[in-house]
Order: structure tokens, then C-alpha cells, then sequence
């Protein structure tokens, strides 16, 4: 089952290796990680996205992560109601103008931006869920040669008044 | 306020920290510590042989003592020797402080002379580290890492310390801090008062319950409560190889270590329970056997300090997290308010069961007219010492042996490598554990392969005068993997047998100590009276034992818990 698994951390030299470590040490597995300062800026949340076998693993996962000592909270989301949204910024190549047409309209019922352009290329933000970045991705390969994907990583939030907080 | 070098500071706030022992080996990187050192009067510090040694010893002082171990060590060599010595104290959650030299912080990341990410390689295997980047960053680095080496789980802690940190040229005002406060790290201490009332429930409800005692108690100083507990209700107590002594070995209720070299007795009692009542052990596979046949009927309930050994391997019905001692007395004092008893028909209707297993007699075994047998030498061992020695061991057969012939009496009187099975352990163990309490007789359980592994410090024993007795089971072989080899592996001995054992008795004599050879039965207690009555002279007892004896029992792989191998030619599932 996939889950997100939202931590804060200290905000300080070697936790974030401290973390990855442990998932390489334990052999669990991470699909994405996102990390950043919070607004305190001692402090990092991080958002990890895996795929665990049972709840006894995910339940270890989250026992090992808040066992290292620069943890604060660790806590997960799909459990409960959340807000999850990656970034997406692709590059595509097209070659006429029906094509270009094709990826402005697609861009558009994506909510999607068009962030660079040059004669052949179009650079394109996007941001939503992951599969919502993946039919996109579909999407615009049938009217135009990707160039290249850059993901963000999951960011996780849960909705209402849950919160992670120091 | 008093300003000192970064040097100095590590030696002042050791010193304010109250370490009054510290073990290691100096380098380029450390060279302002150890001239630090040097100028100090309160920080009696030994050189070892070799770094590892010095962990060990740092380790096994702690084991003996409750206190933080320390040890200094230069960068890079210096640094990775230590690791074997960190990985055995992280496995069996000893408190150790490491501190380490580096190259200069502008050096880093250069591949400089002796450069080595110490704090990358020992991270699997640490509770934590911290690297100095400024002076002013020693006091506080030290004051956490003790702070979290001895606290919640214990564990090892790394510092690292670049030299130019160190330097003597600069001096800032100096201050040890009294307490530290770590808002990300604050381990529980008292029970769930609702889990404990559930726990005791179970307990007394329970018609075959087993108190499964393991080294969490020890190092959480709860022998007090386990045996006033196990007392109080009539609990048969088993132990694992890191709680032995946690609960006296020669108390009726003691059923013995249990697992895979366990006795009968424990391993039955724990298979047909209706309760495991495990406190401070954590479930290992060395315990359980085949994890899918484990305890079939019983209900689990799991006291653990830390939150990730509770149903890591099995699932806990009843989990409390918390330390054993304040749990176990959580539930003492519950016991005593509300005056309730457990069943006494059926406890000793359970005890009538356990007794006709007992009467097995498993740890039998046939002497022999031309070999001693290691199980008469740790006999003779328990004689000699009445049974108040403080013992290390090794990793191996004569580990397994030592384990189980020599019932301890006391808590941090049985230090061996459990979790890590470290070889070389043995010998530095007993340093550490001299070095604490100079007037107890320590001895140290070896084998011929075991003690090549660290023999060196022989040389550390004759420069600090440590008098240590060691005590030889020499097979010949790698006994342990001959065993193996013997039993699953056609008989096949691949490099398990040594052809050139050295002459220890030479050996020992060669470094200025008393070397005492040991061949026939009738010279073995003479040789044993004569070793601990040399109080100030190491004596090594080189012991012939018999090179074709096995431990047993032994538990049948992927078997339950009660499958086991009893001698050469009995075993239970057969
Ligand atoms: C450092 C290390 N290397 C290898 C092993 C694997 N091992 C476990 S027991 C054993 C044999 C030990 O031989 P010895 O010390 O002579 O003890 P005996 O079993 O003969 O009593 C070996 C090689 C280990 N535990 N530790
Ligand atoms: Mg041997």
C-alpha cells in the first residue's frame, strides 16, 4: 500500500542522511522525498512517499523514523483527509503550429502554465496529485516529443486542524 | 570566565562529566587532546593495542558498571578500528562515548592524509553523532552525547573533532552546562496507567505464564522488581544470554536461558504458555526459532523502553512502553493497592508441568576418561569462584557453555557480546570490567580462536598491571562452526579447525605473565585455585577440552520453539 509520511525534523547538518540512511539500512523502500525549512527556520518538514507490504511495516517505519534522535513528529496522511500536490515542469518539443495548439489547449485543461517558450520548445508547470501529473504526461506525449521531467517529490498536508508542529 | 583551548575543553568537560577512565590511542589529529590529557590529573586514561580493544574495554566498563564508557582515538584508521567495537555496544544498547579526531575543517572532503567520514561509516550503528565545527561547540556536543548515550535505549554516540578545532592557539570562555534539554528526544520513562492495569490483569489471570527477562532489565537496573515481582506471584523466570543475572541463577523459579541453546525446561515452558510476560527483550531470532511456530498459544505482552522492539519480530498483545524498572514497579505497587493473587491451583498445576520437564536433566552430560569436558571446566570455574565472579566471554561454544554452567547471581556479572557476536571481545571485556572493580576476581571465558582475535592487549594487562585470569577452552578448532559444520553440512570442516595454535602458556610468559597449561581432570581446580589466588598477575589457564564436544541443547532450525536437538542422538521432534 502507498503511504506519505509526513516528519519533522531538526533543521541540521546530517538528519536528512540520518533518514535516508535508515530507509537503505532497514530496506524500506522511498518513492519520493521532498524536504525544506518550515517558517521556523530550526526546523525541516520533510514528505516521504513509500510503499510498504503491511501496517506492521509502515508502523515500524514510523517508530524507527521518530527513534532518531533529530526527529520531532512523524506522522502519516492518507489515513486521515490531506492535501497532497507535486510540482511538475516538463519541456516538449514541437514541431507545427496544430501541435503547439494542442499542447497550449492540453496546458489549459490542466490548469498548466507555460513558463519559457522558444521557437521549438515549450516549458510547462504544473502542479497537482501524482496521477493527475501523470495523465498530463500522457497527454502531451501524443502531441509533442518530451524534451525532459523534473518532479518535485510529494508535498503532503493533512486538511483541518491536524497539524505537524514543533 | 576561564578561557581554554578546544583541547582543553574536551578533557574539562569529561572531567565535569565525571569520567574518570578513558580508553584509546592517540594520532596526529588528537595530538592536542592527548597533550591536554597529559596536563590532567583526574582522567586516568589507558592505551590499548588496538582501537577496537579500547571500545571493548570502554563497552564492557559500562556493562559492569552502568556507567558511560569513553574512548579517544585518532582520525581515519584509528576511527574505523573502532567500528566492530561501536557495532557490539549499539547490538546490545551499551552506553559508549566516542570521540574521534578528524583532518581540519578546511581540509574536509579533500581526501586528506587520514581523512575518513567517520560520521557517514558509523552511522548505521550509532544512537547518534555530532561533529565539532567551532570550539565553542565541545561542551555542549560532549554534555548531549552523554546525555543520549545513557538515556532511553542506551547506545554509542560519535564525536567527531577536526584538529583545527582542537588547536591550542585559541582559547573561549569555557562552560559545562548542568542539563540539556533535546525538544526531538524525550524517551518515556513511566508506564501507560491504563496499559499497566490491563497487564497485570493478564498476569494474574494467566494459568501458564513465563517471565521472559532480557538485558533491557539489566541495563534499566530492575532486578529489584523482576525478582520481587516473579516472587510474589510465582512466575517461572527464564532468561535470555543478555539477561542472565537479571534474575538469580540459582533461584527455584530460574528455568534457565532460553532459545536456541536454552534449556528444555525454558524452551517448553515458553512454547505451551498461555502468557509471555517479556520484559526488556526484544524477540530475537536467536530466541524464538521459527517466528511462524513461536508460542502457539500464548498471549504476548511486551514491557520495552523502545517503541521499535515492541512487535518488531513478534506482535505484542499487551505493549507498554517504558522503562522496566518504573513499569515493573508501576505494577508492583498496583499488585500491593489492590491485594489481588493470581491462581495458586493452576500456577502450580503449571509448576507440576515445568518440573517434569526439568526433571530431563538437559544440561546432563557424559565425562569422559580421556578428555575434560567444557562444561566440567566452567563448573570447576563456578567453584573456585563460589560463584562470584564477574565473567566475560567470547563468541563460541565455550560462550554457549559459560552461559549455561555458571549460574550468575547477580546483574553485570555476565558480559558477553549477544547481539553482535563479537570475537575479540572477551579479553578487553575483562579489562574493562578489572579496571572498574580491581578488588573482584574477573575471568575471561575464551577460545583458541576467540582470543587470537585481541590478543595483543595482553601487552595493555602488563603496562597498567590489569590481573585478569584467563580461562582457555581450547579445542583446537573453531568449535562453534565445526559444530555446524558437523550437524548441517555433512561433516565438511571447512577452515574450522586451527592447525597452529600458539603456545599460550610461551605466549603469556612472553609478555611477563603466568601461564598455567592444563591437560588432564585432576589439574584442573589446582590451576583454577592457583589463578585467582595470583590476585595481581594476569594468569592465562590454557585448558585441552574435548574438541569433538557440542553445545546442547539446540533448537531445530525452522522449528518451534520446543524442537530442539538434546545430544548427538536425541531430538524432541523426531
Ligand atoms: C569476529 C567474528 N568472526 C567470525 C565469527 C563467527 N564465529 C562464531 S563462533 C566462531 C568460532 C569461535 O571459535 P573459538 O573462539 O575457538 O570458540 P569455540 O567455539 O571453539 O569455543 C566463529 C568463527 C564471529 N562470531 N565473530
Ligand atoms: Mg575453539
Amino acid at each position: 500500500m502507498r503511504s506519505i509520511i509526513s516528519v519533522l525534523l531538526e533543521n541540521e547538518p546530517g538528519a536528512l542522511a540520518r533518514v535516508v540512511g535508515l530507509f537503505a539500512q532497514r530496506a524500506y523502500n522511498i518513492e519520493s522525498l521532498t524536504v525544506s525549512p518550515t517558517n521556523d527556520l530550526t526546523l525541516s518538514r520533510m514528505t516521504i512517499t513509500t510503499e510498504v507490504d503491511c501496517k506492521a511495516t509502515l508502523e515500524q517505519m514510523m517508530k524507527q523514523l521518530h527513534k532518531l534522535v533529530d526527529v520531532l513528529r512523524v506522522s502519516e496522511l492518507t489515513e486521515g483527509a490531506h492535501v497532497e500536490r507535486e510540482l511538475l515542469l516538463i519541456k516538449v518539443r514541437t514541431s507545427n503550429n496544430e501541435d503547439r495548439e494542442e499542447v497550449k489547449r492540453t496546458c489549459d485543461i490542466y490548469r498548466g502554465q507555460i513558463v519559457d517558450i522558444t521557437q521549438h520548445l515549450y516549458t510547462i508547470q504544473l502542479t497537482g496529485a501524482g496521477v493527475k501529473l501523470d495523465a498530463f504526461i500522457d497527454t502531451i506525449n501524443n502531441a509533442s516529443e518530451i524534451v525532459e521531467v523534473v518532479r518535485s517529490g510529494v508535498c503532503g498536508i493533512a486538511r483541518g486542524e491536524k497539524a505537524l508542529r514543533g | 570566565m576561564e578561557m581554554l583551548s578546544g583541547a582543553e575543553m574536551v578533557v574539562r568537560s569529561l572531567q565535569d562529566e565525571g569520567i574518570e577512565h578513558i580508553f584509546g590511542y592517540p594520532g596526529g589529529s588528537v595530538l592536542d587532546i592527548y597533550d591536554a590529557i597529559f596536563q590532567s590529573d583526574k582522567i586516568q586514561h589507558y592505551l590499548v593495542r588496538h582501537e577496537q580493544a579500547a571500545v571493548h574495554m570502554a563497552d564492557a566498563y559500562s556493562r559492569a558498571t552502568g556507567k558511560v564508557g569513553c574512548v579517544l582515538v585518532t582520525a581515519g584508521p584509528g576511527a574505523t578500528n573502532c567500528i566492530t567495537g561501536i557495532v557490539t555496544a549499539y547490538m546490545d544498547s551499551i552506553p559508549l562515548v566516542v570521540l574521534s579526531g578528524q583532518v581540519p575543517t578546511n581540509w574536509i572532503g579533500d581526501d586528506a592524509f587520514q581523512e575518513a567520514d567517520m560520521i557517514g561509516i558509523s552511522r548505521p550503528v550509532v544512537k547518534h553523532s555530532f561533529s565539532c565545527r567551532t570550539a565553542e561547540d565541545i561542551p555542549i556536543a560532549i554534555k548531549k552525547a552523554f546525555y543520549i548515550a545513557s538515556t532511553g535505549r542506551p547506545g554509542p554516540v560519535v564525536i567527531d573533532l577536526p584538529k583545527d578545532v582542537q588547536s591550542p592557539l585559541n582559547k573561549f570562555p569555557y562552560e559545562y552546562p548542568e542539563s540539556v534539554e533535546l525538544r526531538s528526544y524525550k524517551p518515556t520513562l513511566s508506564g501507560h496507567k491504563g496499559q499497566i492495569k490491563r497487564a497485570l490483569a493478564a498476569l494474574l489471570g494467566a494459568k501458564k505464564p513465563v517471565f521472559y527477562v532480557g538485558g533491557g532489565s539489566i541495563i534499566a537496573n530492575a532486578s529489584k522488581q523482576v525478582l520481587e515481582l516473579a516472587e510474589k506471584l510465582n512466575l517461572p523466570v527464564t532468561n535470555t544470554l543478555m539477561g542472565l543475572g537479571a534474575f538469580p541463577g540459582e533461584h527455584k523459579q530460574f528455568i534457565g536461558m532460553l532459545g536456541m541453546h536454552g534449556t528444555y525446561e525454558a524452551n517448553n515452558s515458553m512454547h505451551n504458555a498461555d502468557l509471555i510476560f517479556s520484559a526488556g527483550a526484544r524477540f530475537d531470532d536467536r530466541v524464538t526459532n521459527n517466528v511462524d511456530k513461536f508460542c502457539p498459544n500464548a498471549k504476548i505482552m511486551q514491557i520495552d523502553i523502545d517503541p521499535t522492539s515492541i512487535s518488531k519480530n513478534i506482535h505484542a498483545d499487551l505493549p507498554i512502553v517504558g522503562s522496566i524498572e518504573v513499569v515493573l514497579q508501576q505494577m508492583l505497587d498496583l499488585l500491593e493497592e489492590t491485594k489481588a493473587t493470581n491462581d495458586s491451583e493452576s500456577i502450580n498445576a503449571w509448576w507440576d508441568q515445568i518440573n517434569e520437564w526439568r526433571a530431563k536433566d538437559c544440561l546432563a552430560y557424559q565425562t569422559s576418561e580421556t578428555h575434560i569436558k567444557p562444561q566440567q571446566v566452567i563448573q570447576c570455574l563456578y567453584k573456585v569462584t563460589k560463584g562470584d565472579a564477574i565473567v566475560t566471554s567470547d563468541v563460541g561454544q565455550h560462550q554457549m557453555v559459560a552461559a549455561q554452567y555458571y549460574p550468575f547471581k547477580e546483574p553485570r556479572q555476565w558480559i558477553n557480546s549477544g547481539g553482535a557476536g563479537t570475537m575479540g571481545f572477551g579479553l578487553p571485556a575483562a579489562m574493562g570490567c578489572k579496571i572498574a572493580f580491581p578488588d573482584r576476581p574477573v575471568v575471561c571465558v575464551t577460545g583458541d580462536g576467540s582470543i587470537q582475535m585481541n590478543i595483543q592487549e595482553l601487552s595493555t594487562c602488563m603496562q597498567y598491571n590489569i590481573p585478569v585470569v584467563i580461562l582457555l577452552l581450547n579445542n583446537r578448532s573453531l568449535g562453534m562452526v565445526k559444530q555446524w559444520q558437523k550437524m548441517f553440512y555433512g561433516g565438511r570442516q571447512s577452515h574450522s579447525y586451527m592447525d597452529s595454535v600458539p603456545d599460550f602458556v610461551k605466549l603469556s610468559e612472553a609478555y611477563n605473565h603466568i601461564g598455567i597449561k592444563v591437560d588432564t581432570i585432576d589439574q584442573l581446580e589446582p590451576a583454577l585455585e592457583r589463578a585467582f589466588e595470583l590476585k595481581d598477575r594476569v594468569v592465562f589457564v590454557d585448558v585441552a577440552i574435548d574438541p569433538e564436544e557440542h553445545v546442547y541443547p539446540m533448537q531445530v532450525k525452522f522449528g518451534s520453539m520446543q524442537d530442539m536437538y538434546l545430544s548427538q542422538t536425541e531430538r524432541t521432534d523426531a
